[in-house]
């Protein structure tokens, strides 16, 4: 057990490695660098930079140098905890970062629970009551909610909010708080704003799990055991939730390995429909500008988040799974 | 005359699917008695599963007990028709009264907890006795079917043990509230000679012991002449044929059953001899045939009267048959 927790840690440091080079590299691919990119944005509003500005901006960048010794100097930092500075923003990526990668965590974690929330007891009544009307009922709504993009939901529920009830939804604060500092007030403010965003962006993925928890569970209940725990007396009700469905409970766990980079990199329209505070639109602005430290080190974040969360849905597997357990000694 | 344990009239179950209704059960009686053994044997597909499930009321869905009556005597003597009993008491009945071990140990058991857990269960629901209490009596248990080591196993998850050892604790899990009546089905078609013969010799003891009453399913004549003192026949969801043991090995009435016979290896047959099989093969259940359902595979028909009519039960050599060469008004 230990041995096994420890090489997965080992294989972990090693894919957040692998990550962080290829995504530097992948970043580089494009033609053209962030001072290319800036004097075409400049040039656009009307002004120019001038050849030994560009240069010089190159040289404070270090643009010049082969990409393996930018990369070698970048890591460098890096594992120091120095991320370097955004060119575009010319302040520290973590302070550009900021609050954002924790709201994005909130905002996946709050997702995951709500996902998890609606998916199981939903999954069970479909698998339980198959071909009900209430059965038929949760699939039409699964196939809705896996067929309609979700910022397409979340425009559709800005339209409604914002005619029916005169409601401006967006964001995660309202004005008065988004500048302010930390204090219960804002945090009232959050916990406010957050369910909506919450729900729009777990909707695909409800749907989603909804049907596989129909599928497995399914199985589940015409396997012998079932039979058994009847044999002996046990309630219906108990006989369902304590085997077939703890049997059919793997999928929640490997859900959450997947939530958090679908968060960032999957919902990014979403994020900007709802003008969300999160890492994804950053990470957009930072590519198209070629603002390599900030992508890199959003990138990079993404990597780390998931390789933990795909540590965190093993083990969470592995205590709902015996044999699992039991295959690691 | 005993009263028997279990008394089984007219036993009728259906399922209703979407392609049609299979008579899965139609018609069984038998008669269980404190004990002794009721060998049910028959082939595949005949109905001995459902029937088991139908007297514990737990048929899947889209099946049905739709007719027949199910007496229980209870340990105080009174008598009630399962069949007419409330879910609530049935669910009483299960497990404590009545038990089930079923054919493949591996896929009757959840891997999901241990078996301690599962043998506790229904002593918690029926006994009245704290966890502690009914973890020391799962450890008994393991210990009385002859698990090895049974307080460290009682910790053990299903797919630790071997197959053998897997049906012993299945039938601990049985055994756990004391029933009077114990359901086996096929309980050794999974396991190996040796191991089969094992449990068979554990079964025989435990019901020395304490007087279990046994149902005994299984396709296996072999079995039956070793284990059962009554033996039923069914074929296509009835009982053909019913009798102690030894009547109806030495004097099989029905012809079905003497094909059954006829297709049992022995070790007196000359080596390398076809066994005879019954000729045909069974109709499926959705069409099934008019008449003796039998009628369309017997070497023994009486013509028009077979297929056109049910043969009613009629008493020919001391026990009970439905076959017309035996008498019996169409
Ligand atoms: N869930 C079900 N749905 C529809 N039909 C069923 C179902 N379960 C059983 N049957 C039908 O009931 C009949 C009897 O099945 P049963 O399982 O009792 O046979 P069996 O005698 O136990 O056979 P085996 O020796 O293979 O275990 C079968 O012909 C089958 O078609
Ligand atoms: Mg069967």
């Amino acid at each position: 057990m230990i041995a096994f927790v420890t090489r997965r840690l080992l294989l972990g440091l090693v894919t957040v490695w692998l990550i962080s080079m290829l995504s530097f590299a992948i970043i580089q691919l494009p033609p053209g660098d962030f001072v290319d990119a800036y004097i075409a944005q400049l040039s656009a509003s009307g002004s120019t930079v001038s050849a030994e500005e560009a240069a010089a901006m190159r040289q404070l960048y270090g643009l010049g140098q082969p990409i393996y010794v930018q990369y070698g100097k970048w890591i460098f930092r890096v594992v120091q905890g120095d991320f370097g500075e955004s060119m575009e923003w010319r302040r520290p990526v973590t302070e550009v970062i900021g609050d954002r990668i924790w709201l994005t965590l909130l905002l996946s974690f709050s997702a995951l629970i709500i996902t998890w929330g609606l998916a199981l007891p939903i999954g069970i009544y479909s698998a339980v009551k198959q071909y009900s009307f209430g059965d038929y009922a949760f699939t039409l709504f699964g196939f809705i909610g896996i067929a309609v993009p979700n910022f397409l939901l979340a425009l559709i529920v800005m339209y409604f909010s914002f005619t029916l009830l005169d409601a401006n939804v967006g964001g995660l604060f309202s004005a008065d708080y988004l500048l302010a500092g930390w204090s219960l007030g804002k945090v009232w403010d959050l916990m406010k704003h957050l369910p909506l965003p919450a729900v729009i962006l777990a909707l695909g993925g409800t749907a989603q799990l909804i049907r596989i928890m129909r599928a497995n569970l399914l199985d589940e209940l015409r396997k012998p055991y079932v039979v058994t725990a009847r044999a002996k007396g046990v309630a219906e009700r108990k006989v369902i939730l304590k085997y077939p469905v703890r049997a059919a409970l793997n999928p929640f766990a490997s859900n959450i390995a997947y939530l958090f980079p679908y968060l960032v990199s999957g919902s990014i329209i979403v994020s900007i429909v709802l003008g969300l505070p999160t890492v994804g639109p950053l990470l957009v602005k930072a590519l198209i500008a070629k603002d390599m430290f900030l992508a890199g080190t959003i990138v990079l974040l993404l990597g780390v988040m998931t390789v933990i969360g795909t540590f965190i849905s093993d083990l969470v597997l592995m205590w709902v799974e015996p044999r699992l357990r039991h295959q690691m000694d | 005359m005993v009263e028997p344990i279990l008394s089984v009239r007219g036993l009728q179950t259906r399922f209703f699917g979407t392609e049609g209704t299979v008579r899965a059960v139609d018609g069984v009686d038998f008669d269980v008695y404190e004990g002794r053994t009721l060998g049910v044997v028959g082939e595949s597909g005949c109905g001995k599963s459902v029937t088991a499930r139908s007297v514990l009321g737990i048929v899947d869905r889209p099946g049905k007990v739709v007719g027949g009556e199910a007496w229980l005597t209870r340990a105080d003597g009174s008598r009630v028709d399962l069949f007419r009993l409330p879910e609530a008491d049935m669910r009483k009945v299960r497990g404590r009264e009545i038990a089930l071990v079923f054919q493949e140990p591996m896929a009757s058991f959840s891997q999901h907890y241990t078996i301690g857990n599962q043998i506790a269960e229904s002593i918690l629901l029926h006994m009245g006795v704290d966890e502690a209490a009914a973890r020391k009596r799962a450890i008994e248990l393991l210990d009385m079917v002859g698990v090895p080591q049974p307080d460290r196993r009682v910790d053990e998850y299903p797919f630790q043990l071997s197959g053998g050892l897997r049906q012993r604790v299945m039938i601990a899990m049985a055994l756990a509230c004391d029933p009077r009546v114990l359901i086996a089905d096929e309980p050794t078609t999974a396991l190996d000679v040796t191991t089969q013969a094992q449990i068979l010799d554990l079964l025989r003891h435990l019901q020395q012991q304490r007087g279990l009453a046994i149902i005994l399913i299984t396709h296996d004549m072999g079995v039956i002449a070793e284990m059962a003192h009554d033996v039923a026949v069914m074929y296509l969801g009835r009982a053909v044929e019913t009798g102690p043991v030894a009547d109806i090995f030495a004097r099989p009435q029905h012809p079905y059953t003497r094909a059954l016979l006829r297709s049992i290896p022995t070790v007196m047959a000359k080596p390398r001899t076809r066994l005879p099989t019954i000729a045909g093969s069974i109709p499926h259940p959705f069409n099934r045939p008019q008449g003796c359902a039998f009628n369309p595979r017997c070497s023994e028909s009486l013509g028009a009267v077979c297929a056109a009519h049910e043969p009613p039960a009629v008493t020919a050599d001391g026990h009970e048959v439905r076959c017309f060469i035996h008498g019996g008004q169409p």
